[in-house]
C-alpha cells in the first residue's frame, strides 16, 4: 500500500501479538466494515444482495471452515456438500420439531455437522491424504443418500424438497434481502474474528505443525488426535452454520440433492483458488467462484453474441479445471498470496527495493 | 437360487465395468505416485469423442478404425499435454498438491469434451449384440438371464488385463515403468527418462478409458453421468489395494456384486437406493482395518 509503518514501535506485548499490527491496516479494515456495513447497504439494490452478496458471505463462511481444515490441518476433504446438508437440515428439524429461536437452531445445526465431522474425522487418525479424500467422499454419498431417503429427516414432505418458515427473531422478522444481508455479514464477521484468532492460538499452531510434519508434531507434544478432531469438529461447525444459512437465507426452498458433491467441490475449488492456510483466502476464492459465473452469463451479452446456457457452463468448468491447475502449480497459496505480493509490492514502490 | 445367481452375475458384470476404470487408476499411481481423480472424466472424454467421430465420419469406408484410431491420437495427446502442464510444473510436489491438480484436470476434461462435442446423450453402436442369453439351464430351473454384451465386456476386460500384465512384466517399456514406480531417482539415474514414462503411463490409462468408455458407452448410452459412475472405482481401490492391477479387477468384482446384492436383499428394509453408497462405506470399512487394502503393498503412510 502507499504508506510505510516507519516509526511505529512495539511497545508492549500486546501491540506485539495484535492482529492488524499497522496502524493503517487498522484503518484499512475499519474501511472495508464501512463500506460492507454502510456503502452496500445503502448503494446495493436487491438483485445485487440475492444474487452476490449473501451468496458470497455465505459461501465465504464455508469456506473459511473447510479452509481450516484442509489449508490449516492439512486435512483434505470432500464432504463439505455433506456438513452444509447435515448444518440445514438440523436446523430445519430443530426449528419445526422444537420450535427454537431460528439463530439457535443454526448454532445446533452447526454442532450437528460437528458431531457428524468428529465422527467421521476418525479416519484421518489412521490415515491420510487421498485416503482421507476418499473417506469423506463415503460421507457425501450418504448423507445424500440419507435426507432423500429417510422421510423423517425432511418432515415426510412428498416430494422430499424442502420449503422453509421464515426466519424470525423475537418478533423481528428478517423477510428483505437487506435484513438478510445483515444477518449474514454478522455472522460472517463473527466467525471471521474467531477463526483468525484460533489460527493464531495454540489450538491454530498445533493444526498448522500436524499439517506440515505430523510425526514431528507428536514428537514435541502435539496429540494428533486431539489436533485432527478439533479441526474437524471447528471446521465442520463453520460449513454447518453456513449449510443452515445458505437453506434458510440463501435458497428458502431446496431439493434433496441441494447439497451434492458439486458443492463440495466447489468449496475446496474456493480454498485452492483464494489461497490454502489463508482466512482471507476463503473470502477472496469464495467471491471468485460465485462471480465467475455470473460474469461468464453477462460476457456474451455484453460483447453482443448469444452462446448457450450448457456452453456457459461447459465453459466454467474448463476455466475452473484450468485455474486450479494454473494455482496450484504457480502460486499454491492462490489469491490471498497474489494479494501479499502486492502489498509488498506497492509498500517499496516507486523504488526497486 | 437362480435369481440369487442372476443378481450375482449382473453385479460381477458392473463390477468388470468398475474394473476397467479401477485399471486406469492403479497403473498411473503406480507409475508415477499420482491419484489420478481424472479417470473418469479421461472414460468420458475418450467415449464422447469416439462417439462422435463414429457420427462424423459415418459414410467413409472404416468409420469404426478410423475414428478408434482418432481418439487413440487424441488420448496421447492429451497424456502429452497432461504431462507437459500439469506434472512437469507440479514435480515433487506433495501428494496432495497433484491429486487435486487431477481434480482440476477432471473439470477441464468434463467441459472440454462437452464444449466440442456437445452433452447431449449418444447411443453407441458398434456391433455388440445386445440380446440376453440364457446360461446354466443344466445347473437351474430356468437358467441365468444375462446380457450378452456383459459377456463380452468380460471378455474385453480380461484381455486387458493379460495385455496390461504382459506389457508390465515382459516387454522393456514395461520394466521401465515398474522401475519408475518403485523408485523415481533412482529409475532417473540409470537413464529412464522420467516425463517419456509418465507420458507413455498416461496414454496406456487413456487407452484404458477408451476401452471402458466404449463398453460402458454401448450399455448407458454416451452421457455425462459416465464421469460420476466412474467416482465409484475410488472404493474399488480402497478395497483392492492402490499398486494391485489384480486388487482392481477382484476389488472391482466385490464392490459390484455386494451392491446389487445389497440392494436386492437388504435395500428392501431402509428404501433401497443402497446402491449410492454401499460402495463407500465399505470402503470406509477397509480403511478403518486394512488401509493397503486387499492387494496393496504395506507402505500406506500410517498417522
Amino acid at each position: 500500500m502507499f504508506y510505510r509503518e516507519a516509526g511505529q514501535f512495539k511497545t508492549s506485548y500486546q501491540s506485539d501479538q495484535a492482529v492488524f499490527p499497522i496502524f493503517q491496516d487498522r484503518v484499512f479494515i475499519a474501511l472495508w466494515l464501512l463500506l460492507a456495513f454502510v456503502a452496500v447497504p445503502l448503494l446495493a439494490n436487491e438483485y445485487l444482495f440475492r444474487a452476490i452478496f449473501i451468496p458470497v458471505i455465505i459461501m465465504a463462511l464455508a469456506a473459511i471452515g473447510l479452509n481450516l481444515l484442509v489449508g490449516y490441518c492439512g486435512q483434505v476433504s470432500l464432504g463439505t456438500g455433506a456438513f452444509m446438508a447435515v448444518g440445514a437440515y438440523a436446523a430445519y428439524n430443530f426449528m419445526i420439531r422444537a420450535d427454537l429461536n431460528p439463530l439457535i437452531c443454526f448454532l445446533l445445526g452447526g454442532l450437528s455437522a460437528t458431531c457428524v465431522g468428529v465422527l467421521f474425522g476418525i479416519p484421518s487418525l489412521r490415515i491420510k491424504g487421498f485416503y482421507l479424500a476418499v473417506a469423506t467422499l463415503a460421507l457425501q454419498f450418504f448423507t445424500d443418500w440419507t435426507f432423500s431417503r429417510i422421510d423423517w429427516f425432511t418432515n415426510y414432505t412428498p416430494s422430499g424438497s424442502i420449503a422453509v418458515q421464515p426466519v424470525e427473531v423475537f418478533g423481528f422478522a428478517f423477510d428483505s434481502p437487506l435484513k438478510k444481508y445483515f444477518l449474514c455479514l454478522f455472522v460472517l464477521v463473527i466467525f471471521t474474528v474467531i477463526a483468525k484468532n484460533i489460527v493464531r492460538g495454540r489450538i491454530g499452531r498445533s493444526w498448522m505443525a500436524t499439517r506440515d510434519m505430523d510425526v514431528a508434531a507428536e514428537i514435541i507434544g502435539i496429540r494428533p488426535i486431539y489436533a485432527k478432531l478439533s479441526a474437524f469438529a471447528v471446521s465442520s461447525f463453520y460449513i454447518g452454520v453456513a449449510g443452515a444459512l445458505w437453506a434458510y437465507i440463501h435458497l428458502g426452498s431446496w431439493e434433496p440433492l441441494a447439497f451434492d458433491i458439486n458443492v463440495s467441490f466447489s468449496v475446496l475449488f474456493m480454498v485452492i483458488i483464494g489461497g490454502l492456510g489463508s482466512i482471507v483466502g476463503g473470502m477472496l476464492g469464495a467471491a471468485f467462484i460465485t462471480l465467475l459465473p455470473l460474469l461468464l452469463n453477462q460476457l456474451p451479452v455484453w460483447l453482443g453474441f448469444s452462446m448457450s446456457t450448457a456452453m456457459v457452463s461447459h465453459l466454467e468448468f474448463m476455466i475452473f479445471g484450468a485455474l486450479i491447475i494454473f494455482f496450484l502449480a504457480v502460486e499454491p497459496l492462490g489469491l490471498a498470496r497474489l494479494w501479499q505480493l502486492a502489498k509488498e509490492k506497492l509498500r517499496l514502490w516507486p523504488f526497486p527495493h | 437360487m437362480g435369481f440369487f445367481v442372476e443378481v450375482l452375475i449382473s453385479g460381477l458384470m458392473a463390477g468388470v465395468l468398475y474394473s476397467l476404470v479401477a485399471l486406469g487408476f492403479v497403473l498411473i499411481f503406480k507409475a508415477s505416485g499420482v491419484f489420478n481423480f481424472a479417470q473418469g472424466a479421461m472414460v468420458l472424454f475418450a467415449a464422447l469423442t469416439f462417439v462422435r467421430l463414429l457420427d462424423i465420419l459415418k459414410d467413409t469406408f472404416a468409420p469404426i478404425m478410423l475414428s478408434l484410431l482418432i481418439t487413440i491420437v487424441a488420448m496421447v495427446l492429451l497424456a502429452m499435454a497432461v504431462e507437459r502442464m500439469v506434472l512437469r510444473p507440479l514435480v515433487n510436489q506433495p501428494g496432495i498438491s497433484l491429486f487435486m491438480a487431477t481434480l482440476g484436470i477432471a473439470y477441464f476434461l468434463d467441459g472440454f469434451g462437452q464444449t466440442i462435442w456437445g452433452s447431449d446423450i449418444y447411443t453407441l453402436d458398434i456391433g455388440i449384440p445386445k440380446e440376453s442369453i440364457f446360461i446354466l439351464e443344466s445347473v437351474f430351473e430356468g437358467g441365468v438371464l444375462v446380457a450378452s454384451e456383459d459377456l463380452i465386456a468380460t471378455v474385453v476386460a480380461g484381455l486387458l488385463v493379460v495385455t496390461l500384465a504382459i506389457f508390465f512384466q515382459k516387454t522393456r517399456i514395461g520394466r521401465a515403468l515398474r522401475a519408475v514406480a518403485d523408485d523415481h531417482q533412482a529409475a532417473q539415474s540409470i537413464g529412464i527418462p522420467l516425463n517419456y514414462i509418465w507420458v507413455i503411463v498416461w496414454t496406456v490409462a487413456g487407452l484404458v478409458a477408451l476401452v471402458a468408455g466404449v463398453i460402458w458407452g454401448s450399455k448407458l448410452g454416451v452421457q455425462f453421468s459416465l464421469s460420476l459412475i466412474a467416482l465409484k472405482a475410488l472404493p474399488v481401490l480402497i478395497l483392492g489395494g492402490f499398486e494391485s492391477v489384480l486388487g482392481a479387477v477382484i476389488g472391482g468384482l466385490i464392490i459390484g456384486a455386494g451392491e446389487k446384492l445389497s440392494e436386492i436383499y437388504l435395500g428392501p428394509y431402509v428404501g433401497g437406493g443402497i446402491e449410492y453408497w454401499f460402495a463407500y462405506m465399505l470402503a470406509l470399512g477397509f480403511l478403518m482395518f486394512r488401509p493397503q487394502g486387499l492387494f496393496g503393498e504395506v507402505h500406506i503412510d500410517r498417522v
